[in-house]
This record gives C-alpha cells, sequence and structure tokens, in this order.
C-alpha cells in the first residue's frame, strides 16, 4: 500500500466517500459508532420480513447519506456473500422442516431456506450500515472516538500503533521482496523458495521487533512511564443530538413494527 | 570551571563481551559547548548518546549527569526531560497519529496540563516553522518534515542539551539548510554524531573523533 492508495487515511481507502461534504460525514465518530451498535443490536434482533427489509432500506440511506462509492460498495458486499455461501447453501439440508426438494436423497427444508435468506438479509444490512457509519472513518478518527468510549487505553494503543506502523512494516516487506527479485528469486515449489520466504518473515519479524524496542527507547526519552495522555478532546454538536434522535426513534419503530406483525 | 552537565568517566560497553564497543571512553559536555562526535560505523557514536540517557548501561565506568552519578531507571528519569536525544530515524520517534499529539506527549509526561501542553505545542511548531502542522498526520509527512517534527518534539520539553543522531541523514538541500538555521539559533548545549562535515562546519563546532573505542581530539 503506498502513501497515495491510502488516500486521506480512511479505514478502507476503496471506501473514501464520493463527495466529502456528505452530511453523516460531519457526525461525531462516537456516535457513528453507537449508532452502528444499536442498528446491528436490532437487525439481528428482527425475525419478520418487512421490518427486515426496512432495516435494509435504512442502511442503503445512510450508505446514500455517507455518499459511499456504489462499486466498491458492491464489491464489499459480494464478499460478504461469498464468504457466507456455503453456510447459506447448507443451512436447507442441516434444519429439518416441510421438505421444499431433494437432492441427491437430501431433503432441503422452507425452514431452512427462510432462515438462510433471513441471515443474508440481516449480514447485508448490517454490513452496509458498518460501511457507512465507521467505513469513511479516517482510522486515527476511530481510534481517538474509541478511547473516548471507554474501550481499554491498551487495545486502543494496540489499534493506533498498528495503523501507524502497519505500513512501515509492509514497505520494509516490500523493500526485501525486492531486493529478492533483484537476485534473480523467482517462487517456485522447492526447498530453496520455501527456506527463503522463512528467511524473508523471519527478517520481517526481527526488523519489526527492533523497531519496537527502538520506538520504546525514543518514547522512554521523552519521559514515558507506562501511562498514555491523550490529547484530542473532540466536542459533539447540536446535529449530533438530532442524528441521534431521528435514529433512535427509527430504530425504535422497528422494533414496535417487530412486535406488532 | 563549573561541573559539567553530562560526563562519561571511564566507560567500557559492549554489545558481546569479548568485543567492548567502547573501551574507557571519558568525555564531557558543560553548558553552552557543542561538540561533533566523529567516527566510522559501528564505531559506537550512537551506543554513547544512548548510555548518556540511560538507555543502555555501561559495563564498567560512570555516567554523572548535571552533577550526579547515574546508574538505575530511576536515576535516568529526569535526565531524559534535561537531555533531548534526537533519534537516528524519525520514524522511530514520530508514533502519535498526528503531529500535535506527537509534540505534547513529553510535555503531557512532564506533568503539564492539557492547555499549557496545547500551548507549548504551538509555540514550538511556530519556532521551527511548522505553523499549521498541529493536524497533519505524522506517516505522511515527507523526510524532512519528518525530521523537523521529531526535533520539535524533543524541543518542546525545553531540554538543556539536545544530543543529535545524524539529524541531516537524508535531508535535501532546503531542509539541510532548514535545519542549519533552526539548529544555530538553539543555546542549548550539544552533542552530535554525524558523518556529515557540511553540517559540522555550518554548525561551527569542535570536533572529536570516537576510535579503538575510545576519544580522541585529534
Amino acid at each position: 500500500m503506498s502513501r497515495g492508495e491510502r488516500g486521506q487515511g480512511a479505514l478502507w481507502s476503496g471506501l473514501a466517500p464520493v463527495r466529502p461534504d456528505a452530511p453523516l460525514l460531519a457526525l461525531d465518530a462516537r456516535l457513528r459508532i453507537l449508532a452502528l451498535g444499536a442498528f446491528a443490536l436490532v437487525a439481528v434482533g428482527l425475525g419478520h420480513w418487512p421490518p427486515l427489509l426496512a432495516t435494509l432500506l435504512l442502511a442503503s440511506a445512510l450508505a446514500l447519506a455517507a455518499a459511499l462509492p456504489l462499486r466498491a460498495t458492491l464489491k464489499a458486499l459480494l464478499v460478504l456473500d461469498g464468504f457466507m455461501l456455503a453456510a447459506l447453501l447448507l443451512l436447507p439440508f442441516t434444519l429439518p422442516g416441510t421438505p421444499l426438494f431433494t437432492l441427491f436423497g437430501l431433503p432441503a427444508s422452507v425452514e431452512g431456506l427462510h432462515r438462510a435468506l433471513l441471515i443474508a438479509l440481516k449480514a447485508n444490512a448490517v454490513l452496509l450500515a458498518a460501511l457507512a457509519l465507521v467505513g469513511s472513518l479516517e482510522t486515527v478518527a476511530l481510534g481517538h472516538a474509541l478511547h473516548h468510549l471507554r474501550l481499554p487505553d491498551k487495545l486502543v494503543q494496540l489499534f493506533l500503533f498498528s495503523v501507524r506502523y502497519l505500513d512501515l512494516i509492509q514497505r520494509e516487506y516490500a523493500r526485501l521482496r525486492l531486493a529478492m527479485r533483484a537476485r534473480a528469486f523467482v517462487p517456485r515449489s522447492n526447498l530453496h523458495t520455501w527456506r527463503s520466504y522463512g528467511y524473508l518473515f523471519g527478517m520481517l519479524l526481527v526488523r519489526a521487533l527492533a523497531r519496537a524496542e527502538r520506538i520504546q527507547a525514543a518514547m522512554r526519552c521523552r519521559g514515558f512511564d507506562g501511562h498514555y495522555h491523550h490529547f484530542r478532546h473532540p466536542p459533539a454538536g447540536a446535529h449530533d443530538l438530532q442524528f441521534a434522535l431521528l435514529f433512535g426513534a427509527t430504530l425504535g419503530a422497528l422494533l414496535a413494527w417487530e412486535l406488532l406483525v | 570551571m563549573t561541573s559539567p552537565l553530562l560526563e562519561l568517566r571511564g566507560v567500557r560497553f559492549a554489545y558481546f563481551h569479548d568485543r567492548p564497543v567502547l573501551d574507557g571512553v571519558d568525555l564531557a559536555l558543560h553548558a553552552g559547548e557543542r561538540i561533533a562526535l566523529c567516527g566510522a560505523n559501528g564505531s559506537g557514536k550512537t551506543s554513547l548518546l544512548h548510555l548518556l540517557v540511560g538507555l543502555i548501561h555501561p559495563e564498567a565506568g560512570a555516567v554523572h549527569a548535571f552533577g550526579q552519578p547515574r546508574q538505575s531507571e530511576h536515576d535516568f528519569r529526569p535526565v531524559r526531560a534535561r537531555a533531548g536525544l534526537l533519534f537516528q530515524d524519525p520514524d522511530d520517534q514520530l508514533f502519535c497519529p498526528t503531529v500535535a499529539e506527537d509534540v505534547a506527549f513529553g510535555p503531557l509526561n512532564l506533568g503539564l496540563g492539557h492547555d499549557e501542553a496545547a500551548y507549548r505545542v504551538e509555540q514550538t511548531l511556530n519556532a521551527l516553522g511548522l505553523h499549521g502542522y498541529g493536524e497533519r498526520i505524522t506517516w505522511q509527512l515527507s523526510g524532512g518534515e519528518k525530521r523537523l517534527v521529531s526535533l520539535a518534539a524533543v524541543l518542546a520539553m525545553e531540554p538543556e542539551v539536545l544530543l543529535l543522531d545524524e539529524p541531516s541523514n537524508g535531508l535535501d538541500e532546503a531542509a539541510f539548510a532548514r535545519l542549519v538555521a533552526i539548529l544555530n539559533g538553539l543555546d542549548q548545549a550539544m552533542l552530535l554524531v554525524s558523518h556529515d562535515a557540511r553540517l559540522i562546519e555550518a554548525l561551527g563546532m569542535r570536533r572529536v573523533w570516537l576510535r579503538a573505542g575510545r576519544i580522541e581530539t585529534q
């Protein structure tokens, strides 16, 4: 990943919003994370088709409000569906119930198919909402938001350090690979190749460890004693409150619908 | 003569016991002094700087800082606040996501409040001509910018001594000129480790050499 591809530091550069002034992007990062959590809980709890379809609509509305690029978003959803395909295909055969058809002597149940479609719908709605609410966040902003949501400091630090140094380790890997290729290394399925890859990853580990030690030394030089002081304090605004109320009311309505159907 | 700010007395240091890197080093840095430490690759220049702030410890000999002998991690903590070490690779030093946070890291560790730290960040960045860099993402800076920001991060702690490890590595002409101007404008005592004759010249420093594990003035 080169510096340019990383773009503005968005969580996933392919999801850089089409319009930087999209309304959802102005919202407080903490609120976006909490909204996603609430959305996921509600979506997973629903069992009837009409409110579930409504959650998918709501997720699409969020995606529009975050100005997600259409192609990259669809691609991300397809990847998810690809992962789930096996599980979804097996469900009709593993869940007992009214037989719909038989394949190689195995009956597929209506209940299983129903369940598989429900799961697929929920997963897609939640992922779409996640891409819209959190996927468009800058990594650094996400880290800070997690800290302000009182997540354990160690986890937040681990996350921010990973963001900071992943790129560096990746570049180190690219340099080593290039040096191997410059000496006419072509991967084949032989012992030499496996040994060389072993050295490559071993060297990468050693270098990462040495780098970690140097970073720690540099931190100690600046008075670090194991306790981290966070510096940024993002304020929440009036439009955040409006969104929170509106979004909460919508989720509440969906839950009520579910109970009434 | 007043006592030196930092002093090594008969220091021996080895990564592998039978091959000492430093073998009887005597060196003293007084207030207002600017010393350039020259020497071949692997002659122990960086190790010497790390010994002075207690990142590594000598096998024999003594480290004195600000008038007291220093041995334990506990002894060295206050030393690191007063003797700022600029690392060879800015990527080792800049670990915070944004410039402002990185520069604030030292002052916050010294116990400054949020507002005081923010004020010091702004002052330091302005002094180095880095006005408006606060919200920049550290890993997206250029090599020259990274060097200046890591210097800002050290200066924000208002050290009395600067220990500089190859500060002109990988800088282009413009960045080099900027670095020289900044360093010449500071009044701290300095110990510089560098191969860069041009830098030593531009800073008008007294040279000493590290050869075969000892300091030579000629």
